[in-house]
């Protein structure tokens, strides 16, 4: 069991011919996910994969013909936010936007829109979803993780693949791993991801991995104190970050002396949440 | 990215902010010939990307052309914070009565842009907010509608504005949406807003800062960029898509991906060294930015090792190791490297770097550990 992808998801790739679309499909296809269309416009009736994946103008045209349930974005910035549109109004349900780089308010208007259809996104600027043996969605390497029973949500990319190679090294598996994404502005946050975990019955303990920036993790901290019952352990990156500075990522920037990553770690520590020192003493602090 | 208070300011009065005459200059002898043009009092301000201009004396009022000269040139000469000023804005001085806020930006929580004003204008307006939240009046902008007239309405009752002004008050505020909308702003504000003895709203200060994510679609501003607040290493970084910033430590880090960038840094700290630098190589990174970013790191005297860690996803193992053999072949350096490859082609990479004399690390703490070891000499 898990949460969001797994062996039912039928899966269609925005920006399919691109050279990320296409290397990240491969390795989606190679994982065992069940690809069944792409999209780039312009090149509907095309093939991909040596003829396994066929290749669509539209998404409301590629769902109506392959019964697509989730979309996976893998377009430039610029034409990021009509992609999720496109996906939106096709009736896709979930839609993991990878891209990274789309202007913060293109991504106000997305939101607002997404959710007055109830569809619900992950990402932007996000490495996607796994859920080890039955499906990968976005970029996680695959063979870092294995199946268990934990549930990993962070908004990060490759210090989410850290954590989930620091598990396997000592054979604990994930149910799945929730990419959330580092923009200020994202489709899921850390309290949705939780509130799956939660529901799951076979996630038994959650990591959460957050960073400087914003009040999120604080506000997970609340809920976790409110409403969750299972054991969750959590890492703040950015301790060592210097306030005013952008750290990459859009979301990782302190401002205004709020969003440090010591009043995260005081946030979780007061709701009874334990925080690891580093991603490698997860494992331990989890057994 | 930061714009300038003369920036900015044309910009709002573009969109029909009404703002004081006044000009720019980048010496003495235009300053003064400005103030001649406008007559009367003016307003000499320095142009500088940093907050407390007026405490630093940046900030001047001058009777005469000749004080105008002189005091010009008394602040083209100075340093504010760390950072040379290279013009000034002249502004015809107003006769201020009253100091207002209005301002907008993105609240992060609510996931839409924020109006917010103030009657106590002029100051601060974080200390406004940290020590009397309540003078603050804030109303949400649905993104899909944009600023409703009735809710510049709201915010003019709620600061107790004189109804006489409300007309005005609405049309500055309609305008700053509409400036903070078309430049894909993440604030615009007016600090302060002022009414004048003659009884007219005036925008003597501004401020903007634009999403560097939109400046794709905003040529125009991006050449407005001031790159005297960046440090020549990151101009240089910027150019190659790298993320890079300078610290104090000893320890220079090539880091793929914000977080984990971090997380370097901080395990670094956890064990008792000091990171030099942040550096992410980005997604995908090719062979020519890791070649690029090394040769920022080892510009750095301070940096008595390395730490590359690429945990591999987009990014390629075998891409960056080709990027490390290429850098290492132009830039010659004795200064010891750790590496850690993981992920995507990890192990094409690391034969990539077998014959290179290179120290390699497992885990993190390991790679953390070499590092700071290598760095005291080891």
């Amino acid at each position: 069991m898990s949460i969001l992808v797994d062996k039912s998801t039928r899966l269609l790739v925005q920006g399919i011919t691109g050279n990320e679309g296409l290397f990240h499909t491969q390795q989606m296809v190679a994982y065992g996910t069940n690809i069944v269309a792409g999209v780039t416009p312009g090149k509907g009736g095309e093939w991909v994969l040596d003829g396994k994946i066929p290749v669509f103008d539209s998404v409301r045209i590629a769902a109506e013909a392959t019964g697509a349930n989730t979309s996976v974005i893998f377009v430039p910035a610029r034409f990021a936010p009509d992609a999720i549109y496109e996906a939106a109004d096709a009736g896709i349900p979930l839609i993991i936007c990878i891209t990274e780089g789309i202007p913060v308010q293109d991504m106000m208007r997305v939101r607002s829109y997404l959710d007055q259809k109830h569809i619900r996104l992950v990402g932007p600027n996000c490495p996607g979803l796994l859920t080890p043996g039955e499906a990968k969605v976005g970029i996680i390497p695959g063979d870092i993780a294995i199946p268990g029973n934990v549930g990993v949500v962070s908004r990060s990319g490759t210090l989410t693949y850290e954590v989930l190679y620091a598990l396997k090294m000592v054979g604990m598996g994930v149910t799945t791993c929730v990419g959330i994404g580092g923009d200020p502005i994202n489709g899921t946050s850390f309290i949705d991801a939780l509130g799956m975990f939660e529901a799951d019955p076979h996630t038994e303990k959650v990591v959460l991995i957050g960073e400087i920036g914003g009040t999120d993790e604080e506000r997970a901290a609340e809920f976790i104190a409110d409403q969750m019952t299972k054991p969750v352990v959590a890492f703040v990156a950015g301790q060592t970050a210097p306030p005013g500075k952008r750290m990459g990522h859009a979301g990782a920037i302190v401002e205004g002396g709020s969003g440090t990553a010591a009043d995260k770690i005081r946030a979780f520590e007061s709701a009874g949440v334990r925080v690891a020192p580093h991603p490698e003493a997860i494992p331990e602090m989890l057994a | 990215m930061k714009l300038h208070e003369y920036q900015s300011k044309q910009i709002l009065s573009k969109y029909g902010v009404p703002i004081p005459a006044g000009r720019v200059a980048a010496t003495a002898a235009e300053a003064k010939q400005i103030a001649e043009e406008l007559g009367g009092r003016v307003v000499i301000k320095s142009q500088v990307l940093v907050g407390g201009r007026g405490k630093a004396g940046g900030v001047r009022l001058a009777r005469s052309a000749r004080e105008v000269e002189e005091l010009a040139a008394e602040i083209l000469g100075m340093e504010i914070k760390g950072l040379p000023v290279r013009k000034v804005l002249v502004d015809e001085a107003a006769n201020i009565e009253t100091e207002i806020y209005l301002g907008i930006t993105n609240d992060r929580s609510a996931r839409k842009p924020v109006m917010m004003a103030s009657a106590a204008g002029g100051v601060d307006i974080e200390d406004v907010a940290r020590e009397t939240p309540e003078k603050i009046v804030k109303v949400h902008i649905d993104p899909l509608l944009g600023l409703r007239d009735y809710q510049a309405r709201d915010l003019a009752a709620g600061i107790d504005l004189p109804r006489n002004h409300w007309r005005s008050f609405g049309q500055i505020a309609s305008a700053l949406w509409q400036a903070y909308l078309n430049c894909d702003a993440t604030l615009v504000e007016i600090n302060p807003l002022v009414i004048t003895a003659e009884g007219r709203l005036l925008a003597v200060d501004g401020k903007m800062i634009i999403d560097d994510n939109a400046l794709f679609r905003h040529s125009d501003l991006a050449e407005m960029r001031d790159l005297d607040i960046e440090a020549d290493a990151e101009i240089e970084a910027r150019k190659y898509g790298l993320s890079y910033i300078k610290l104090d430590g000893a320890i220079g880090c090539m880091v793929n991906g914000a977080g984990l960038a971090m997380t370097t840094m901080d395990i670094i700290k956890l064990f008792g060294g000091e990171p030099a630098n942040f550096l992410d190589i980005g997604g995908g990174a090719s062979a020519d930015k890791v070649k690029a970013a090394l040769r920022i790191i080892l510009a750095d005297p301070n940096v008595k090792s390395v730490l590359l860690n690429v945990f591999g996803g987009i990014t390629r193992g075998d891409e960056v190791a080709r990027g490390i053999l290429s850098a290492l072949s132009e830039v010659k350096t004795s200064v010891p490297m750790v590496v850690r490859l993981v992920g995507t082609k990890a192990e094409e990479g690391r034969q990539i770097l077998a014959d290179a004399n290179l120290i390699t690390a497992e885990s993190l703490v390991d790679a953390a550990r070499k590092a700071i070891a290598a760095a005291h000499g080891a």
